[in-house]
């Protein structure tokens, strides 16, 4: 065994020394704390592009440890567990920096706060590099627990309500993925993830289809909670309470990504596309998706909260990876494995700019936006590039994914998807060209007046990685050909280990 | 019915009595001496299932029945300080 | 190895005897039951090597000699004792207050010392004992040992301790008459011989639910538990740790081994599975409705005892000599339970030391009353939250471990009851733990109403510093045993393997 066998674990104690570590620390080692933290988001970051030239030399480092005599928990680095994993490493280090700004000045509870932060993190970690069904239910679970202290940071009445929302829905939906992962593995023995789907699950396909649909049914629906699939979805607009970074990290990194990457999991490297396609599954959760990403618009349309239109729009979008999978194509598959990179990045700019207004000027509401594009022009700026990004204009990130998704519908036979892809941006713009517009345009109402711009906008450690998100948001798309750009890693993914 | 069987069945009724008294006094005092009266019926029992093989009675059983004396002779003991306690917890002392 | 087998009956019985007299009865505790750990270790690792130990003293057999054999079970339930007890004496030591309340006279909270190493002696000796003569004398001891305790709680507890003296004592009447009504039918007083001389009959149904009935009591089993949560929420925060994790154990045990030995009852399985049922739903409910914080945690036990009787229903086809599904399902659900069993030991334990902490600190036993604690007990808190975690039955823990066994048992079976009673029972359990550490995390103030200020605006309440924060020797023994409750899954396989050493041939041991 080659130290690179040894990544996997590698990765996971980058986040979780430094998780026990400042649970540990007084309150006052801010200095020690705010080190361990980068310290250990950079590590990971440095572990990912470690482990790219391995992997592209088709190396799958691999630790197995005993669970129960005939389960092992498996950690296992695959091309799609390296590009969440890649994901979720770069945004956790940005999302480090902005917290440490964010919470500066007038934070508490620090060092538990960065604690469960960095909790989160093995947790997504895990999910990650998840070889079998165990490993990632265990994950998947502790993902839940470890961000509840987070939901619950403010501790104020409304705070612990979202959190105790966050918790009924989270637990419920892991019941739901528990059995399913159970009866599987009743049915079929330990259910390691494969390319093109698992063969006993194909076997048990063929046999037994009317159980092996229930139980995938039980699965998927339990991640439906995470992913906040439409009906499923309540909680995430409840737990827009928590502190910006959580949202970010709910919204772009960890918790919604975690269930949709799930599903993506159960499709294709559980089932495979083809054994999923004659169960039947794809077409409803096709559908689900669609109605998803129209709903999540249209309510986000009613939001006054920044915040929460932002968890509308988080609805609306995340469903479009469910939608790219669920199509029989290879086009609309990467189309849905590139937005996981490509909402991440342009979700956290948008919730790192909500956090900067709301934390520099006090403003929560669209309607009290006027005008601050005056005050803070790079923040401003950077939402621009998220929001414009979202409704799908080039040359924002947004714009490649609805364009794959679009041949991938075609391509698949289901032209009507195209229909509503064209309603979602439409309502995309409705919601997000007003704000933007009344950003730089809008006349303060009189009486509100701004305060006068000293020296920056705000600190650095916050505007910098709204700047790095948003620039990487039009990078991601203006480099989309070149290889190891997100576009390209996805196609590899898709066309190389799961299309039939 | 052989006398053993007699002693058995009456050792199950003393033991089913002590057990309802046991359960549904609130007297403290009365359900120590309740559970004095299961134990008797229990020894009773004990001691008639010895004698119902025909012959010599069985020795092991007896050391059964006697060690569950000298148990229940503890577990009086213990019974009796906790009563003592709780009649001067009442009395407010 | 049949002399490391005694020492584990006569090192705890001894050093209760020397706590009793010596004046450093703390050192002489903490020294025995760390001794005791490492005996537990040797004997755990010898029985997953060699399998089972078994020795007679003094070359005397049953049934005039007693008869002592280690098996899988034994060896783990016995390892589980030995480190609760050490980690619940360290925090004995540090905090005097959780051996009884100051009211007590001294000579009261100095009896906590040989109480407790006395429980554990007779807990050694019920897991050890190979004749049910033994197994009788043993229960007793551990009965005495547990009540004692349970008195030490001074005012408010020697009701609830009489009362669970009178029942564990009827218990324990039951199982005599089903152990002498055993040797009269069968001549023997060893489980093994007596169940291949017992043939079917009314004789074995008796005996076998007189036993049933009698240890079920003293577990508190649904609907025989009304006394343990009075018992365990009155005893002193050092007492009901042991209660929970350990005592009710040992009786549950000993039932195990009648009812696998005896070859169970199809009918009286059923009546079990619907009272263990009854158990997880009524517990799991009581827990998230109790006002008292202590209260919460004891019907969490009643609960997790349900979650041990599902096991009898599951094995019971296989002990009428099912076929390989029947066994399959014996076996996975005999691991899945005892991992339950060992991660309900360590993290009750560690929940009732952090309970008992935390209503110290909050200054009120009310789960309305703890806001603020949080902020002032994060290592009690955070020991009380992985305690949850693990008894819920959620990643990663031990109990995640043993449930995903019985949920594969339960499939595999096609018991779908048993997969409700142990999905809806964990969300309960979930729940309950939800709705305490939400009362931790709430700013402590009149009305409980929103703070002033901005959210992120707001310092620490004025003279937070002036009310009272745990020891250093209350916070750890607690975050110890929910730690290890945690990280025990990694090492789940090597456990699950060890409680099968030995086990009835029913379940495939």
């Amino acid at each position: 065994m080659t130290w690179t066998a040894w990544i996997p674990v590698l990765v996971l104690l980058t986040s979780l020394v430094p998780a026990v570590v400042i649970l540990l620390l007084p309150e006052r080692r801010e200095r020690l704390r705010t080190a361990l933290s980068l310290a250990g988001a950079a590590a990971k970051v440095a572990l990912v592009v470690a482990l790219v030239g391995p992997v592209v030399d088709g190396r799958r480092p691999e630790v197995r440890v005993p669970f129960l005599p005939d389960v092992d928990l498996v950690l296992r680095v695959e091309p799609f567990s390296l590009y969440f994993l890649g994901l979720s490493a770069f945004l956790w280090l940005v999302t480090t920096v902005y917290a440490v700004g964010y919470l500066r000045d007038h934070g508490h509870h620090r060092s538990r706060f960065f604690g469960f932060f960095s909790l989160c993190v093995v947790a997504t970690s895990g999910v990650a590099l998840s070889g079998n069904l165990v490993t990632f239910v265990v994950f998947y679970e502790l993902l839940t627990l470890a961000t509840y202290p987070l939901v619950a940071h403010d501790q104020t009445p409304a705070a612990l309500r979202g959190a105790r929302t966050y918790l009924h829905y989270t637990l419920v939906g892991g019941v739901a993925l528990l059995l399913g992962a159970v009866w599987l593995t009743v049915l079929i023995g330990p259910v390691e993830f494969a390319d093109r789907g698992s063969p006993a699950v194909a076997a048990l396909a063929a046999s037994d289809p009317g159980t092996l649909r229930l139980v995938v049914a039980l699965m998927l629906g339990g991640l439906a909670v995470k992913a906040a699939l439409v009906p499923v979805h309540g909680w995430l607009p409840k737990a827009m309470v928590a502190p910006a970074p959580v949202s970010a990290l709910l919204h772009a990194v960890a918790v919604v990504k975690a269930g949709v990457f799930g599903i993506v999991l159960v499709v294709d490297m559980v089932l495979g596309v083809q054994v999923a396609e004659d169960l039947g599954v794809l077409l409803p959760l096709t559908v689900v998706a669609c109605v998803t990403i129209l709903w999540g618009s249209v309510r986000a349309l009613a939001q006054d909260g920044l915040k929460a239109r932002l968890a509308y729009s988080t609805v609306s979008q995340v469903s479009y990876v469910v939608l790219g999978v669920s199509l029989v194509s290879a086009t609309g598959m990467t189309g849905g494995v590139v937005h996981i990179v490509h909402q991440g990045l342009m979700k956290i700019t948008l919730f790192f700019c909500a956090g900067l207004l709301a934390q520099t000027l006090g403003l929560t509401r669209v309607s009290q936006l006027a005008g601050v594009g005056r005050r803070m022009p790079l923040t401003c700026a950077a939402f621009t590039v998220g929001a414009l990004g979202m409704i799908g204009i080039p040359p924002v990130a947004g714009f490649v994914t609805k364009w794959w998704l679009g041949l991938g519908a075609l391509d698949a036979g289901e032209p009507w998807v195209l229909a509503v892809l064209v309603t979602s941006s439409l309502l995309n713009a409705a919601y997000f060209l007003p704000v933007v517009a009344r950003m730089w345009w809008g006349k303060a109402e009189a009486g509100a007046v701004l305060p006068r711009p000293v020296g920056p906008e705000a600190p650095w450690t916050m505007v910098t990685p709204a700047l790095v998100t948003a620039g990487c948001s039009i990078a991601v798309a203006l480099g989309a050909g070149l290889a190891f750009s997100p576009l390209s890693m996805a196609r590899v993914i898709v066309e190389e280990g799961w299309w039939p | 019915m052989s006398t053993a069987e007699v002693y058995l069945v009456l050792g199950g009724v003393v033991t089913l009595l002590g057990a309802v008294r046991l359960l549904t006094t609130r007297d403290r005092l009365a359900q120590v001496i309740a559970l004095n009266v299961t134990g008797t019926g229990t020894v009773l029992v004990l001691v008639a299932l010895a004698a119902t093989g025909g012959g010599e009675p069985d020795p092991v059983l007896h050391a059964l029945a006697l060690t569950g004396i000298v148990i229940t002779v503890s577990v009086t003991g213990l019974a009796l300080v906790l009563v003592r306690r709780l009649d001067r917890e009442d009395d407010g002392g | 190895m049949g002399d490391v087998v005694l020492a584990s009956l006569l090192l705890p019985l001894a050093g209760a005897v020397a706590a009793a007299v010596a004046p450093a009865r703390r050192t002489v505790a903490v020294v025995t039951a760390a001794g005791q750990t490492v005996l537990a270790v040797v004997l755990a690792v010898t029985v997953l090597r060699d399998g089972p130990v078994a020795t007679a003293p003094g070359g005397w057999e049953p049934p005039l000699g007693i008869a002592l054999r280690v098996d899988g079970v034994a060896a783990a339930v016995g390892l589980l004792a030995a480190v609760v007890v050490t980690a619940v004496l360290a925090h004995a030591c540090a905090s005097p207050a959780s051996t009884g309340p100051a009211t007590e006279p001294a000579a009261g909270r100095s009896a906590y010392w040989p109480l407790t190493l006395l429980t554990l002696a007779g807990l050694q000796a019920v897991l050890v004992a190979a004749d049910l003569f033994t197994t009788y004398v043993a229960l007793e001891l551990l009965t005495l040992g547990a009540v004692a305790l349970v008195a030490l709680g001074g005012r408010g507890a020697y009701g609830p301790a009489l009362r669970y003296l009178c029942l564990a004592v009827l218990g324990s009447f039951a199982f005599l008459v089903a152990v002498a009504l055993v040797y009269a039918r069968t001549g023997t007083l060893t489980l093994d011989l007596a169940a291949a001389a017992l043939p079917p009959g009314p004789a074995l149904t008796t005996a076998l639910g007189l036993a049933t009935v009698g240890l079920l009591v003293k577990s508190a089993l649904f609907p025989l538990h009304a006394w343990l949560p009075d018992a365990h929420a009155a005893a002193p925060t050092a007492v009901s740790p042991l209660l929970s994790a350990l005592v009710v154990k040992g009786s549950f045990v000993v039932l195990l081994r009648v009812w696998t030995a005896l070859g169970g009852d199809a009918a009286l399985a059923s009546v079990l599975a619907v009272l263990a049922t009854g158990a997880v739903a009524w517990g799991g409910v009581l827990a998230l409705r109790a006002a008292a914080l202590k209260r919460v945690v004891a019907y969490s036990t009643v609960a997790q005892v349900g979650y041990l009787v599902l096991l009898l229903p599951l094995v019971t086809p296989a002990l009428a000599g099912g076929d390989g599904v029947a066994v399959d399902v014996a076996r996975t659900a005999w691991q899945g339970v005892l991992l339950v069993l060992l991660a309900h030991g360590l993290a009750k334990a560690a929940m009732f030391l952090a309970a008992g902490t935390l209503v110290g600190v909050a200054g009120s036993g009310r789960v309305a009353d703890l806001g603020g604690t949080a902020a002032r007990a994060p290592v009690v808190v955070t020991a009380y939250a992985l305690a949850g975690v693990c008894l819920a039955g959620l990643p990663p823990s031990l109990g995640f471990v043993g449930k995903w066994a019985l949920l594969d048992a339960a499939l595999t079976g096609g018991r779908w009851w048993v997969v409700a009673v142990l999905l809806g029972g964990g969300l309960l359990t979930a729940a309950a733990t939800a709705r305490v550490l939400a009362a931790t995390l709430r700013e402590p103030g009149p009305g409980d109403g929103p703070p002033p200020g901005t959210p992120h605006g707001r310092e620490e309440a004025p003279g937070a510093t002036a009310l009272p924060t745990p020891r250093a020797g209350e916070r750890w023994p607690a975050l110890a045993l929910a730690l290890l409750a945690v990280v025990t899954c990694v090492g789940s396989a090597w456990l699950a393997d060890l409680v099968l050493v030995g086990a009835p041939p029913g379940v495939g041991g």
